[in-house]
């Protein structure tokens, strides 16, 4: 008789290829929205035309108010109040700004100085002629040409960054998202990361604190933003990196700003929630491949080992 | 008192306490199988390959695991993930593992569908069969809300409220089976419970009925005949293993059986390191949040046909279908009246178009059940579940009608 094993073979492998498709790839092609990445280009934000002078740049920040609000550590100019206080004043603390000339992109940092709100992607949330003001006061300018000025002051910001190749996952994740967002499994707040306390009360005392500033995150936000640590696997890489670049693309109307990170930065955000929700992937692809080798070997035997004991029964 | 006599080895000594000779041959050597058969006839093998995977890695999963819904989320993604060496080996195995358990279920299924391998004498091969079937499909979902993940959650909220009956409202019965008004710490203790302890011991139960019920009627072959066991393997111990139309079980199918199975797990053991988001769904890892529903609430692949035999009518006829759909299969030994045992195909035309639309309109419920109910996809599983319920009021009336062949 004709062995007709291949032909039983092929028609299992294909219903089952065809199911697989229907409700992975297609089911997930239909009930998800696709957002194409625009490269993190920023391609609304206006082009910066002048070259910036960081010198001139120092002075500016520092006499346009921003150290008001802001820490600049790697200058020796601490923050104003600290986290709780701050975002009890603010809604979120505002950020340290020594390392964002390298973490954020340029064009976006000039338009954040120039217009907040615009920069951010928040319009919808504060509306000028409405009265409702972005916390962070847009710089009119010192009465120069305020293009050049600003110029100036992104300059300066990339000045007294580190280089890009220092910037670590960490870093670009804690300056970019967490302000807003905890990693539980990193230990991370949104005032910094939970030290190990020797006695119960100062952890407790701690953990009173990000209470605090969560409860004034709340309020501002609307909600209290998602704690992060699994993430990447109940999203996606190409999901959260086009949320970072435009969360109006995925959730319009959402209180999310776009916090305007570089292509780098993203992709070291990425590595971080990797390193917080996906810890084990190298070890996992290092296993995966001796187990398969171990596996294929196991059935070249057990297939000479079935040759043999059926060759007395043909 | 039997008489015991000074053992000359080892194996004499267990014999004449156990006899293991006896048993050896009852279970392996003289056992008989038909040769006339295909790779098809090893999933169950592979079945039990799989189980004892779902088994080992759940023992080491249950070691780290907390059934509380204040920790069991943190106990699989941090502890069992991150902190214990190779947890996520094991919870990949496990999930991977129920998955594919229902795809070799399934196969294992129509295969015997196609064979027409619960006909004389072997009906209760196919109850025992399909027994499993449901309490593997108890396990699955169990198991499912023990990470207490979103999909957890809202998946045991869903099929729970099942149990009101539509317009019955039996919200009580709803809260006796949840312990509570939603799914809470009774509701996460009791699955864990099941999970763990009842269904395993269940399915073990079952495992030994349905090899049981496979002794007497014997395996059935490709060609539905009638195998004289006694004369056939009579010539097999004979010395004409060729011209006999059986083999033992050990170690003739045996070595093919594990052929099948090595080859199953370069399939298996990929999905686990290379393909595995289709076992554990992505919501999954968004911890459980009683405030906030997912966009898209549906179960696991292997439960989507029936889920959607539910989902296109009201929610009282839809309950009354869903539950036909639950227990048809277990009826078909009844249902189908040919006198014929054999492939499919070759009872005449119309079993033939019944068994390849069965098959073809499964896979369509399945798709439909997890597309989101809008427009042409709420047609067409609509359409589809009227024709699983109709082809299956049909089977009796078409089966009575084939001719004898």
């Amino acid at each position: 008789m004709k062995n007709k094993e291949p032909l039983i073979l092929a028609v299992v492998i294909f219903f089952t290829l065809v199911t697989y498709y229907l409700v992975e790839p297609y089911a997930h092609h239909v009930m998800h929205k696709h957002v194409e990445s625009e490269h993190f280009a920023y391609a609304d934000l206006p082009a910066i035309t002048k070259t910036g002078n960081a010198e001139n740049g120092k002075e500016l920040v520092t006499n346009a108010g921003c150290t008001g609000c802001h820490s600049i550590d790697v200058a020796g100019m601490p923050a104003p109040m600290d986290a709780v206080m701050a975002a009890q004043s603010y809604g979120v603390n505002p950020p340290d700004l020594s390392n964002v000339g390298v973490i954020l992109d340029a064009k976006f940092l000039a338009d954040l100085i120039k217009n907040p709100a615009h920069a951010l992607n928040v319009e919808h949330k504060f509306d000028v002629s409405k009265g409702q003001m972005h916390p962070m006061v847009p710089f009119y300018g010192m009465g120069g040409d305020i293009d050049q000025e600003i110029a100036d002051m992104v300059a300066y910001l990339q000045s007294i960054a580190i280089s890009p190749d220092e910037v670590t996952p960490a870093m670009a994740f804690e300056n970019a998202c967490g302000r807003c967002h905890a990693v539980g499994y990193e230990k991370w707040t949104q005032i910094g990361t939970k030290p190990a306390f020797k006695h119960e009360k100062d952890g407790l005392a701690f953990d009173i604190k990000v209470m605090e500033y969560q409860d004034s995150l709340k309020a501002y936000m609307g909600k209290l933003p998602p704690d992060l640590s699994m993430y990447i696997r109940s999203r996606n890489e190409h999901f959260i990196s086009t949320l970072v670049e435009n969360p109006q693309n995925h959730l319009a109307g959402t209180a999310m700003p776009r916090v305007g990170v570089t292509a780098e930065s993203m992709d070291k955000i990425i590595e971080h929630m990797e390193n917080a929700g996906d810890t084990k992937r190298h070890e996992r692809e290092a296993i995966g491949k001796n187990v398969m080798i171990y596996i294929v070997i196991f059935a070249i035997f057990a297939l000479l080992w079935k040759k043999q004991v059926w060759r007395d029964l043909h | 008192m039997a008489h015991f006599t000074k053992a000359t080895s080892v194996k004499d000594w267990l014999d004449q306490r156990l006899a293991v000779n006896k048993l050896e041959k009852v279970m392996m050597s003289e056992y008989w199988i038909p040769k006339n058969i295909n790779f098809l006839w090893a999933m169950g093998m592979v079945l039990v390959i799989t189980f004892v995977l779902l088994v080992v890695s759940g023992i080491f999963l249950l070691m780290y695991y907390v059934p509380t819904t204040a920790e069991a989320f943190n106990s699989v993604n941090y502890t069992i993930m991150r902190e214990v060496d190779f947890g996520w080996l094991w919870r990949h195995v496990h999930g991977v593992a129920a998955s594919v358990v229902f795809l070799i279920i399934y196969i294992h299924m129509f295969t015997g569908i196609y064979y027409g391998s619960y006909k004389k004498g072997r009906e209760l091969i196919w109850i025992s069969g399909m027994l499993l079937f449901i309490t593997f499909s108890a396990e699955a979902f169990s198991g499912y809300m023990l990470p207490w993940g979103q999909m957890s959650y809202w998946a045991g909220m869903v099929i729970t409220n099942l149990f009101s009956g539509g317009s019955l409202h039996a919200d009580g019965l709803v809260e006796w089976i949840r312990g509570d008004y939603v799914p809470a710490q009774a509701f996460l203790g009791r699955f864990f419970m099941l999970h763990v302890l009842l269904l395993p011991l269940a399915i073990m139960g079952l495992i030994g009925l349905h090899f049981g019920a496979l002794r007497i009627p014997h395996v059935n072959n490709q060609d539905g005949e009638e195998i004289d066991f006694d004369k056939e393997s009579k010539k097999y111990l004979d010395g004409d293993k060729a011209g006999s139309k059986v083999m033992r079980f050990a170690n003739d199918f045996m070595s093919k059986d594990m052929m099948v199975v090595g080859i199953f797990l370069i399939f298996f053991f990929y999905l686990v390191f290379y393909n595995y988001g289709f076992a554990m769904d992505p919501v999954n890892f968004d911890p459980a949040d009683g405030l906030k529903t997912p966009t898209h609430i549906y179960p696991e692949w292997y439960f989507l046909w029936s889920y959607e035999i539910l989902r296109p009518f009201n929610i009282d006829l839809g309950l009354v279908l869903f539950g036909f759909a639950q227990v048809i299969f277990v009826l078909l030994p009844f249902l189908d009246r040919s006198p014929n045992t054999c492939a499919a195909n070759r009872r005449g035309k119309a079993f033939s178009i019944w068994f390849w639309l069965m098959l073809v309109n499964m896979i369509v419920l399945t798709a439909m059940g997890k597309l989101p109910p809008e427009g042409i996809f709420s047609t067409i599983g609509l359409v589809a579940a009227i024709v699983f319920v109709v082809q299956w009021l049909a089977l009796p009336i078409i089966t009575s009608m084939e001719k004898k062949v």
